[in-house]
């Protein structure tokens, strides 16, 4: 029988997130046929952008039509509609993205099928089911096989590459039925649409110790402008009550993997290390010539942030030669 | 009220991982309480002050020296802990197992509380797995929490400020974020009277597990390796940020 795969596609707004693709890109393996998993019930505006990138079945879980607002689903009926819709189209293998909510559903589909899960790989060889993941803070890389009749995989956003490898989709509109409870939802904040997550964000600047105060961000917001990219912080900002723990980078905060991370102030503990070393680019802007992220780094600044970060911005709004 | 916390003895993130053999690590550096876990025993603490007549069993799986983190996790006000007793590491879907069947065998849990990942593993999962072979609800990443007699109100966060605030019916499994709360320093005090506190022993092998459906299998362990440029850049400020400028245009090409 042909493999499937389903692959649990977030949506921001009115469309695909983009690091969905590369997690998409990493799911493609021959004979498979792959599922697109949509919640938002607009499976139709959806299918083109997934078939560009290989997945043949897009399947609204709600039906068509307006559907349900996945936000407003709570997250035990939303992984039992999962569920369902996956043994309703036998489908063993789920890989899904490892953001916040990514991790939630994907952990609680493993549970339900009482499956072996991979959250937050680096690499996947579908071929042997090995995956590659970081333990110990970050400082090892494991290699596990998930052994099994299913398996679950969350893929760190922006580490894989998207490539597109078209044909043709379809959409498939399947009802779930699960009753709503235990878990009964109160309220919900959707957040700004324009807000780009920080796991998922392709450039980001974030502040340390040295900032000071939360107003100081400020000079941080301008040069991320500059930059397109969001400002993020470490823990020492968050305890001491400068900016909100949804700005933090490291350990206990959240785990990036931009093209770019300035830091601005951090001197580089392990835990912040922890959350930002697979960065393709890190800059560091600090005072101390011995902050271990100035070894740390691939281009360092000794010097004042305060000085340094407005001529950066300054620099990067005027006309490049 | 009856109320277990899951904690787990892991290396201190500062300390140096040396590994052996391609898959264990050298364990004679320093462990400590998972940090999540440290807000989890806060937060059961917490419940103790609102409810009397309310206990708090710290749990663990883990080899000998566990024993460290549940005197932690006594100190932080726990009144006794719950130790099943391992000689090696064991995966996700076996700890949550072996989690649910000692809590099952000591008591009822009206909440379980655990921390929503542990630093080592690096799995965020058990809380999960621990709920479904219970049968219970769960929440995890929750960064509010009260409670109004058998329910508990949660907010939990997703991604780029999203938040769910959810009703939760007693009994329940909650993984505590860092933002839930601050864990409390314990005083000397705490710390002596923690040794008095009692800790009741099982061994792994006398748990009835059942077996999971699948294995995450370790195939292979090494170190993390940074290779970074390291270029530092000299010269005024303004030359500075230029030369950064255009090397991440030209260099990196990541602007």
């Amino acid at each position: 029988m042909t493999q499937k795969i389903a692959i649990l596609i977030e949506t921001k707004g009115a469309r695909v997130k983009p690091a969905m693709l590369g997690v998409i890109t990493a799911a493609r393996a021959q004979d498979h046929v792959l599922y697109g998993l949509v919640a938002d019930g607009a499976g139709e505006n959806h299918r083109d952008t997934l078939a560009r990138f290989g997945v043949e079945k897009t399947v609204n879980l709600w039906g068509g039509g307006a559907g349900q607002k996945p936000g407003e689903v709570a997250p035990d009926a939303l992984a039992r509609a999962v569920v369902q819709a996956l043994d309703h189209f036998q489908i063993d293998i789920v890989f899904g993205l490892a953001s916040t909510k990514g991790k939630d559903l994907l952990a609680r589909v493993a549970a339900l099928w009482d499956a072996p899960l991979a959250l937050d790989c680096l690499s996947v060889d579908l071929d042997n089911d090995i995956i590659t993941k970081t333990q110990y803070s970050g400082k090892t890389i494991a290699t596990f096989r998930l052994s099994g009749a299913r398996r679950v995989l969350g893929l760190r956003p922006k580490v894989f590459p998207a490539a597109a490898a078209p044909t043709s989709g379809e959409v498939l509109n399947w009802r779930s039925d699960v009753p709503a409870g235990p878990l009964e939802v109160l309220s919900v904040e959707s957040g700004d649409p324009d807000d780009v997550a920080l796991s998922e964000a392709d450039i980001i600047i974030a502040g340390g110790r040295a900032m000071g105060n939360g107003e100081n961000f400020q000079v941080l917001k301008a040069c991320a402008r500059a930059l397109g990219g969001v400002v993020g912080a470490s823990r020492v900002a968050v305890d001491s009550g400068w900016v909100p723990h949804t700005m933090q980078v490291g350990q206990t905060g959240t785990t990036v993997c931009p093209k770019l991370y300035i830091a601005c102030g951090i001197s580089g503990a392990v835990q912040h290390f922890a959350g930002m070393k697979t960065a393709e680019v890190i800059v560091a802007i600090n005072q101390d010539p011995d902050a271990p992220l100035m070894q740390g780094c691939d281009y360092g600044i000794v010097g004042n942030l305060f000085e340094i970060v407005p001529l950066l911005t300054k620099a990067l709004k005027a006309p490049s030669e | 009220m009856s109320i277990y916390v899951c904690v787990k003895h892991v290396p201190d993130s500062a300390a140096t991982i040396t590994i052996r053999d391609g898959r264990q690590i050298d364990e004679t550096i320093t462990f400590l309480l998972n940090p999540y876990d440290e807000n989890a025993v806060e937060a059961a603490v917490r419940q103790k002050a609102q409810e009397t007549d309310t206990e708090v069993v710290a749990v663990t799986l883990g080899k000998a020296g566990a024993e460290n983190t549940l005197r932690s996790a006594l100190a932080m006000g726990a009144d006794r802990g719950l130790h099943i007793l391992t000689a090696e590491r064991q995966d996700s879907m076996v700890t949550a197992r072996a989690l649910a069947a000692a809590i099952r065998q000591d008591g009822v849990a009206d909440i379980i509380f655990t921390g929503k990942a542990a630093i080592d593993s690096e799995g965020w999962e058990t809380q999960y797995r621990l709920a479904a072979v219970l049968d219970l609800p769960v929440v995890s990443n929750v960064t509010e929490l009260s409670r109004e007699g058998q329910a508990l109100t949660v907010v939990w966060e997703g991604d780029a400020g999203a938040l769910q605030t959810l009703k939760v019916p007693l009994p329940c499994v909650i993984g505590a974020s860092k933002a839930l709360n601050r864990p409390r320093y314990p005083t000397l005090p705490d710390i002596i009277k923690a040794r008095k506190k009692k800790i009741r022993t099982v061994d792994l092998a006398a748990l009835d597990l059942g077996r999971p459906a699948g294995v995450l299998e370790l195939l292979d362990l090494q170190p993390a390796v940074e290779n970074r440029r390291a270029k530092i850049l000299a010269g005024s400020p303004e030359v500075a940020v230029d030369e950064l400028v255009r090397l991440l245009r030209e260099e990196a090409k990541v602007i």
